[in-house]
């Protein structure tokens, strides 16, 4: 159990850890979420006692790390997988860990079989991939058989079938009753790894929820309303009557509609009402990643420029609007063959690029693909639900 | 999914200092670096020494030449120049920590900073004690042999020169360590004690005029490499009424045991 009571962590005028109060439940993995910068390295050395906070104060099981007795035998970490001396062997590296925490020699070559080490023990981990500097880091942390872990970014640098690996690892060490504090600034790795979140940004406590709770609470749902094409005037008089009703409508790169704030029979029911047909009419999920976008957008620190390329033809008096979410296996029909320039109202399709297909007179298809490219390679890891 | 905490079937124990000796032993032997640092000593010291000792043979056939045990102070050369290698594994034992964010793993692996730090001193110390030691007499020996005459040399002479120099080296490495923990960067550290050897020197050639001529000598004799010089010679150079005999010694003890105060306290203060 981790306890951080109104942490605080200043740098001179930047304040890194901002007043954090949370709770780290042994039994679940706990995800530590937050972009670059927002303070999730500097928490874990506070926690570790490596830094000393500014004012608050973090416990683990009830003490301060260095006022624990045995805390290597009771908190194993991997801060950093590059903290090692590049000239050691990973087994000497490991075994001087173990003799200064008082750990029988043999478990150092138990971890080294644990982390798949086991070949490359005995050659300098200056030549170490990245994936194989975390693997050693894990190892470290792993050497005390410990109640409590923290691992920073584990993930960083592994490929695939590693990270499928720290994953179940992860799980395996909560389910043994552990607890695991994991941070990482990718939604999608947390959401399928961790129980428990804890999401910062600029050092501020934004969320401290169970996974669930977190998708529940923050990927809201709507519904999306496509109009035949080449019917700009319906596509109008459709909007018109949504907001008219107190729906908040955002238009889509293939100028379909999002529709939040009205329940699916009331948008059919208008729908009828003004006599508008529908091609569409689908309920959907935004993704965790897209509501943890949102949820830190405020608090990202180093973000790039807008590419105007990426610009969406908003509907008028709406805000641009935000990424194409895959269909999530909702039936959208195909459009008819046959179709006319489909150029609907308020042509979604801004200036440049996106607009060749559409000059050019295509089917619907080639338009979506046009003016839907940019967004979906956004969002293209947002499919991180279905997995689940 | 269970929530009694997890308990280890590995027995716990308490670490204390002689876990972390042990631990600073191993990080000590598995670098090539110390091997090649102390190794460049060893033939520095040794191969300086026996040089000059033939040097010397071949220039002048009488050995009475040496009365007094001067034939000691012929180690004196290579061990001037074995302060650079002194220096320079004292303070990467602590900077390689720092420059490579090992000390984090380290400090989590052990939250006492004070014990690491005892620990990386003390290892540190007992090497260079006693190779510094060791390489000092067999250079004596040596020398005397192929001179063929001890040069009537006291049994103080003999343990001055040998657990003297010896104990002074590894204070002059120990300094540098507590220098390298003030400093946590390896070049910065490396050259300020390098300064700290060279800076009287320099100092003094532009004091020339009259009047300091005293501040001059005084910079010159209290100097590390003079300090050295004066466990070899057991008196000042020109009959100063500078340090003399084990006076060395304590002085570079006092400066050490400064300097590993400030360590010690900037270790436990700052954020690692």
């Amino acid at each position: 159990m981790i306890e951080a009571v109104r942490l605080t962590k200043r740098y001179g005028a930047k304040t890194a850890v901002d007043d954090l109060s949370f709770q780290v439940r042994p039994g679940v993995v706990t995800g530590f979420l937050g972009p670059n910068g927002s303070g999730k390295s500097t928490t874990m050395r506070m926690i570790l006692g490596l830094d000393r906070p500014t004012s608050g104060r973090v416990t683990i099981g009830g003490h301060p790390f260095r006022e624990l007795p045995n805390a290597p035998r009771q908190v194993g970490a991997l801060l950093d997988a590059r903290a090692v001396h590049g000239g050691r062997t990973a087994r000497s590296h490991l075994l001087a860990l173990a003799q200064l925490a008082g750990i029988p020699a043999r478990r150092v070559d138990e971890v080294l079989g644990v982390v798949g080490l086991q070949d490359v023990a005995r050659r300098r981990s200056k030549g170490f991939s990245l994936g194989m500097g975390q693997r050693l880091g894990i190892a470290a942390a792993l050497l005390g058989d410990p109640q409590v872990l923290l691992f920073d970014e584990p993930v960083n640098g592994l490929d695939p079938e590693g990270i499928l690996w720290v994953r179940n690892l992860m799980k395996a060490l909560a389910a043994e009753g552990r607890t695991v504090f994991v941070s990482s600034h990718l939604m999608s790795e947390m959401a399928l790894t961790a129980d428990h979140l804890v999401v910062i940004g600029r050092g501020r406590l934004l969320a401290d929820m169970s996974v669930r709770e977190f998708i529940a609470t923050n990927s809201a749902g709507f519904a999306r309303v496509r109009t035949p094409a080449g019917e700009p005037e319906q596509r109008e008089k459709l909007v018109a009557a949504l907001t008219g009703a107190g729906g908040f409508v955002l238009s889509e790169p293939d100028g379909a509609l999002r529709v939040t704030g009205l329940p699916l029979p009331r948008v059919s029911d208008l729908a009828h009402d003004a006599g508008v047909r529908l091609w569409e009419l689908s309920p959907h999920q935004a993704s965790l990643e897209e509501a943890y976008m949102r949820m830190t957008q405020t608090a990202v620190d180093y973000r790039s420029t807008d590419d105007r390329l990426a610009e969406l033809g908003p509907v008028p008096e709406q805000p641009p609007v935000v990424p194409d979410v895959p269909l999530e296996g909702w039936y959208a029909p195909p459009p008819p063959a046959p179709v006319p320039v489909p150029a609907p109202a308020a042509p979604p399709v801004p200036a440049g690029a996106a607009a060749a297909p559409a000059a050019s007179g295509g089917p619907a298809d080639a338009d979506r693909a046009g003016g839907g490219g940019p967004q979906q390679s956004r969002t293209h890891e947002s499919s991180t639900e279905d997995a689940r | 999914m269970t929530t009694t905490p997890y308990t280890s079937p590995i027995p716990v124990r308490r670490a204390h200092l002689g876990d972390a000796i042990a631990s600073e032993w191993t990080k000590m032997r598995s670098l090539r670096s110390t091997l090649w640092t102390l190794g460049v000593m060893v033939v520095l010291v040794l191969g300086l020494g026996v040089l000059l000792a033939y040097a010397i043979g071949e220039a002048s056939a009488s050995p009475d030449a040496y009365e007094g045990g001067s034939v000691l102070t012929l180690g004196l050369l290579g061990m001037l120049l074995a302060t650079v290698c002194v220096i320079t594994l004292g303070v990467l034992t602590i900077t390689s920590e720092f420059g490579t964010g090992m000390i984090r793993t380290t400090l989590t692996a052990c939250p006492s900073r004070g014990r690491v730090l005892t620990a990386k001193a003390i290892v540190f110390f007992a090497l260079v004690f006693v190779t510094t030691t060791l390489v000092s007499a067999f250079t004596a020996a040596a020398q005397c042999a192929v001179l063929g005459t001890t040069g009537g040399a006291s049994a103080g002479q003999w343990i001055r020169v040998t657990v003297g120099v010896g104990l002074f080296m590894a204070f002059l490495g120990l300094l540098s360590l507590a220098v390298g923990a003030l400093l946590r960067h390896s070049a910065g550290s490396i050259t300020t004690m390098i300064g700290l050897v060279l800076l009287p020197y320099v100092l003094a050639i532009g004091l020339y005029t009259r009047e300091l001529n005293d501040l001059r000598t005084a910079l010159v004799e209290y100097s590390i490499p003079a300090l050295l010089g004066t466990l070899y010679t057991g008196g000042p150079v020109g009959g100063m009424p500078m340090p003399s005999g084990w006076q060395p010694l304590w002085i570079i003890m006092g400066v050490t045991a400064v300097a590993l105060a400030g360590a010690y306290t900037a270790l436990d203060r700052r954020d690692a």
